[in-house]
């Protein structure tokens, strides 16, 4: 999953935070982004990941992180402790996203979640037309094997957030190297067309 | 062994030191051992604090032992902490038997060694006759401090008491108060000693006496402590000590018997039964949350110093639990704070041994923290 992050999202998350700013990035993986954050922006990072490997990675780089599951582990930062909390790809692989998204909303001021949109074109056209699950650059693994167990598309997590009346700031579509601004009136057509949907929320 | 403790490394504390008991020691000695070089900039020190059976020979040959120092598979040349760039600092804990003040010293009041009528010690009591070095050795602020078990309480109360002292820190395997367990583990150790006559309510050290079984049976405590379950059947089994079926009779037939015995009695050639009581006494008394009433956050307010926690998956000793509430307080007062529980069977005993992982992640920290150092004092 990790390896499948387009640098275009950390790009764009960068590009919708301010400099100086404190941001939590939950499920930080090797430190791409928190390094991005720090050395551009002067952000004060801090990371938050599952897998020893990545926290070794982190640690090598003078990046704070803490080795631990967000699942289970978010309750340990005080509330609204952080500007933004960053949660990138990750979403759709907890057992209680909705729970997760809550806790996001507690720890930080603000939070951007990205998510691989299961409502592109080429995923729909996978189960539409041949049956099958879909299996794509941004979604690369079969369905025995992917830590992938809530996929939802753009439009579902723009619904989820007005229904449960989380405030939307920001929605932004990625496809490839493009990006568009997302809004209810193109919301059909963009859920269609982006690779990935990158949200600012709270 | 007594003229080679008199050729080690010592200060004399001239400050008075006001203990938590309430008693003042002062003009007392605080042995100590450095390793590598101090550079001019003065950037790169590394204060390593010991645990509970440790002293200052941290690596390379023991000049009292002739063994081992207890930290080499970290501290060298090449090493995770690496002698050759840093400047690594160890004083033996007040209350110690490694040429620090402790019980077995002479009481100037009666010319005697001190046995019981030692003052009871506290961490910080240790950590502030600590402090005392650095000041003798024209340190400001170290780049580094970090301990293990022990240690790692040391360095706990050090960044609380000092909070402007180190740059970076990484307390390893431990907590920030001891928990019932750990006090009955030391409760254990102490009436093993006490319940050897002996001790003699720790008058033996005026009849130049050791409490050898008492103290041996008290450092098996410790190692079956130091082991996990895991471990300890993969290491020994039921497999027999050099025999090939049981004797049937109490001699150590299984090996784990034999691994005991052998290290119960070899510590009492190196170690004092009066100092096991003084310094597991102080670590039962330790928690830092108590001093700040109630508020682990509080102790770690204002802090400016770079955290690194360490824990072992299978340390029963000091869980990773205990480890992670230092995080979670340390991540309440805004401290910068990574954490990093390594995965091993090894138990709370892994900080001292080669585990790969742990080491490369203690490497990556330090270095890093180097080069963050070096940028901010140029700044």
């Amino acid at each position: 999953m990790k390896n499948s992050k387009m640098k275009k999202e950390f790009k764009v998350i960068a590009e919708l935070l301010p400099n100086n700013t404190r941001v939590l990035d939950v499920g930080c993986g090797d430190g791409s982004l928190m390094n991005l954050l720090k050395v551009n922006k002067n952000i004060e990072v801090r990371g938050l990941e599952l897998d020893q490997d990545n926290v070794q990675k982190c640690i090598m780089k003078g990046l704070p992180v803490i080795q631990g599951n967000a699942e289970t582990e978010l309750h340990q930062f005080p509330n609204q402790s952080f500007d933004y909390v960053v949660l990138s790809q990750t979403l759709q692989a907890f057992y209680d996203p909705e729970k997760v998204l809550k806790e996001l909303l507690r720890i930080g001021k603000s939070v951007i979640v990205s998510i691989p949109n299961f409502g592109y074109w080429k995923v729909r056209i996978k189960l539409l037309l041949f049956g099958e699950m879909p299996v794509t650059k941004t979604l690369p693994n079969t369905w025995y094997n992917t830590p992938n167990l809530h996929m939802c598309t753009i439009k579902d997590l723009f619904n989820f957030c007005y229904e449960k009346k989380i405030k939307i700031n920001k929605v932004i579509g990625v496809n490839n190297n493009k990006t568009s601004l997302i809004k209810r009136g193109n919301l059909e057509i963009k859920n269609l067309f982006s690779k990935l949907g990158i949200f600012l929320i709270g | 062994m007594n003229s080679k403790i008199e050729n080690i490394k010592k200060l004399s504390v001239s400050k008075p030191l006001k203990l938590d008991c309430g008693k003042t020691i002062n003009n007392f000695p605080l042995a100590y051992e450095t390793y590598g070089k101090l550079n001019e900039n003065k950037d790169n020190a590394v204060l390593v604090f010991h645990a509970l059976t440790g002293d200052q020979f941290v690596t390379g040959t023991n000049p009292i032992t002739n063994k081992e120092g207890w930290w080499v598979t970290a501290v060298g040349p090449g090493k995770a902490i690496d002698t050759d760039k840093y400047f690594i600092i160890c004083a033996n804990v007040i209350g110690g038997c490694m040429g620090s003040l402790g019980p077995k010293n002479i009481n100037p009041e009666t010319n005697k060694p001190y046995g019981l009528d030692f003052p009871v010690i506290t961490i910080k009591d240790m950590v502030k006759a600590q402090e005392s070095l650095l000041e003798h050795l024209g340190i400001k602020k170290l780049l580094c401090a970090t301990g293990g078990s022990m240690g790692g309480m040391q360095l706990l109360q050090f960044c609380s008491t000092f909070p402007d002292k180190t740059f970076s820190a990484i307390p390893i395997a431990c907590s920030s108060s001891h928990s019932a367990q750990n006090i009955a583990l030391n409760e254990l150790a102490r009436q093993a000693i006490m319940a050897d006559p002996v001790w003699d309510k720790g008058k033996y050290c005026l009849k130049n006496l050791q409490p050898k079984n008492g103290l041996a049976v008290a450092r098996m405590v410790g190692h079956i402590s130091y082991l996990s379950e895991k471990g300890m059947q993969e290491k020994f089994g039921r497999k027999l000590q050099e025999k090939a079926d049981y004797e049937f009779s109490f001699n150590a037939d299984f090996q784990v018997e034999s691994y005991l015995r052998h290290q119960g009695y070899a510590f009492v050639e190196r170690f004092d039964a009066n100092s096991i009581l003084y310094i597991t006494r102080a670590m039962d008394y330790f928690d830092l949350a108590k001093q700040f009433k109630g508020g682990l956050v509080k102790a770690f307010e204002n802090q400016k110093t770079k955290f690194l926690v360490i824990s072992f998956s299978s340390d029963w000793l000091y869980t990773s639990k205990e480890n992670k509430d230092i995080v979670i307080a340390l991540n309440s007062s805004g401290a910068d704070v990574s954490y990093s529980e390594i995965i091993t069977d090894k138990g709370h005993d892994s900080f001292l041994l080669n585990e790969p992982e742990f080491l490369k992640t203690l490497k990556g920290f330090l270095d890093s923290m180097y080069e963050k150092f070096k940028n901010e004092k140029r700044i």
